[in-house]
């Protein structure tokens, strides 16, 4: 019973790690269809602003909850500026810009705090469950993912920027005729989507290290699980996430975590295979 | 109220407007017959700045608005309804609606009240997502959508394409009220009826260019289209 749970603890984690750096990704990806190659980056950035706050004395929880997003999601506003908004409907030239970016801000990073891993480690502890012990902090990082989701869904679904967002990532150019300012909007996302993957990568940096390289290990995964997950960006991202997230766990308990990422793709191919448009492509056609 | 002069426009390399001019007058209704592949599309979307102008001058109101972006035209007065109606499908009605109005950044309950008296056979659709309407409830909704923003000038695009019977009769009747409370109209439409039960003024678009005038009661006689438009209606 314990081992099931402590198992079950495992492949949450697992779950919510992937949701929570996949989903800065899913929020560009799906209002905009904008393919960002330096999301990675987003969420080296995120890491190293918590880190670097944290030395500079403040609290822990404050450099990881506000310090890290509001720092990418400033960024994630000028980059918008200088690079995205020239290339709009050029998905091709984006994705260029956008890897240009990404190996730009990895040199930088390296030049500025050398090529070691920094990082802190995971604040919580540890809690026992009969014989085995899980991470406090795991636990942590699966409620932080389930009320970061609630409250993209919630802004999306109940506020007036949620429903001028919902319109406009159908039909541009209706809603532009209708009076919406499209360009600020599409500003707007690609700065909140990369609050999100600062925030993301503030959160993993406890469990994963840091270095200038750390964004190129998650964008893979990163770009698998919003695929997957198709035109939804919520319900799509989530429900890939658990799909593939549960995939890499068991991989990981019965064979090894290599086997255990092979495994999760070799998934994800197949399933694109049977539902090129992902998941949500089919099922939860209308979800968000 | 608007002006339009040597409009020039097309999609990448190939030209559709070489040249179109016509003006709708305050509180006027203007309709523009033409055969498909003729530019009236075109012509209402350049206007409304989904495409650009390659030259030429629009001007609503006494203010040129061929540079502006398609947002702060509509918020200058236009108001749009396009060929296949473009709800938006995964909203529901009321979202529909309302999006438009918050479009707008107007006071949202009053607008949304009046437009529902104005649209009756919307209310028992209201939860409904847009996608699941039939093309006559969607061709309702997207004029009532396009109202939500108070326009001053109404750009129709073929409102009666697929449309049963009955809701063209209700669009008509809509639109003449619409037009007692001052709003002016640009229509381009093929069907024959509309276009002579609303306009005041009936114009020809033939290989991008207006090229006549010809009087509504003329399109009662056959004969006369024919040779206006050079074939049967």
């Amino acid at each position: 019973m314990d081992a099931i749970l402590a198992t079950g603890i495992q492949a949450l984690t697992g779950i919510a790690s992937l949701l929570l750096v996949s989903l800065g990704l899913a929020i560009v990806f799906g209002m905009m269809r904008v393919i960002n190659l330096a999301h990675g980056e987003f969420l080296m950035l995120g890491a190293y602003s918590a880190i670097l706050a944290v030395e500079a004395g403040v609290n822990l929880w404050v450099a990881m909850l506000v310090v890290a997003p509001v720092c990418v999601g400033l960024l994630g506003a000028v980059v918008e500026r200088l690079v995205i908004r020239r290339l709009y409907g050029r998905m091709v030239d984006t994705m260029l810009a956008t890897w240009g970016l990404s190996l730009a801000l990895i040199g930088a990073v390296t030049m500025a705090f050398g090529n070691s891993v920094a990082g802190f480690s995971a604040p919580l502890g540890s809690v026992q469950i009969g014989a085995y012990s899980t991470s406090g902090y795991g636990l942590f990082l699966i409620g932080a993912t389930v009320v970061l989701l609630l409250a993209v869904w919630m802004v999306l679904r109940f506020t007036p920027v949620g429903l001028i967002a919902r319109g406009t990532m159908q039909n541009a150019g209706m809603a532009a005729a209708l009076g919406v300012p499209t360009e600020r909007v599409y500003a707007l996302s690609f700065a909140a989507g990369a609050a999100v993957s600062g925030l993301a990568g503030a959160l993993m940096a406890p469990f994963s290290g840091v270095v200038p390289t750390m964004g190129t290990a998650y964008i893979a995964k990163c770009f698998i699980t919003v695929i997957t997950g198709g035109a939804a960006m919520l319900a799509g991202t989530a429900t890939a996430a658990g799909l593939l997230g549960s995939v890499n766990t068991i991989g990981t308990f019965a064979f090894t975590p290599v086997l255990g990422e092979v495994l999760m793709l070799g998934v994800a191919i197949v399933l694109l295979r049977l539902l090129p448009q992902g998941i949500t492509g089919r099922f939860f056609r209308r979800a968000l | 109220m608007l002006d339009v002069g040597g409009l020039v426009s097309g999609y990448g390399r190939i030209g559709v407007l070489h040249g179109a001019d016509l003006t709708v007058g305050e509180g006027s209704c203007v309709g523009i017959l033409g055969h498909n592949g003729m530019g009236k599309t075109t012509l209402l979307r350049t206007i409304m700045g989904l495409l650009p102008a390659r030259a030429g001058r629009i001007t609503l109101d006494g203010t040129e608005i061929q540079r502006l972006p398609t947002h702060a035209r509509a918020r200058l007065g236009l108001g749009y309804v396009p060929q296949g109606r473009l709800i938006f499908p995964a909203l529901s009605v009321l979202d529909n609606l309302r999006f438009a109005i918050l479009a707008k950044g107007t006071a949202e309950a009053a607008i949304l009240e009046e437009i529902l008296d104005g649209f009756p056979e919307l209310k028992r659709l209201l939860e409904r997502p847009g996608g699941a309407l039939s093309g006559g409830e969607q061709q309702l909704l997207s004029l009532a959508r396009a109202l939500c923003g108070r326009p001053r000038l109404l750009l129709l695009d073929e409102p009666t394409e697929g449309i049963q019977p009955s809701i063209v009769e209700a669009m008509v009747e809509r639109i003449h009220g619409l037009r007692r409370r001052g709003l002016s109209v640009l229509l381009v439409e093929q069907n024959l009826d509309f276009i002579q039960a609303l306009s005041d003024r009936i114009l020809l678009i033939q290989r991008g260019r207006i090229t006549r005038e010809m009087p509504p009661a003329a399109l009662a006689d056959p004969a006369l289209v024919q040779e206006f438009v050079g074939t049967h209606a």
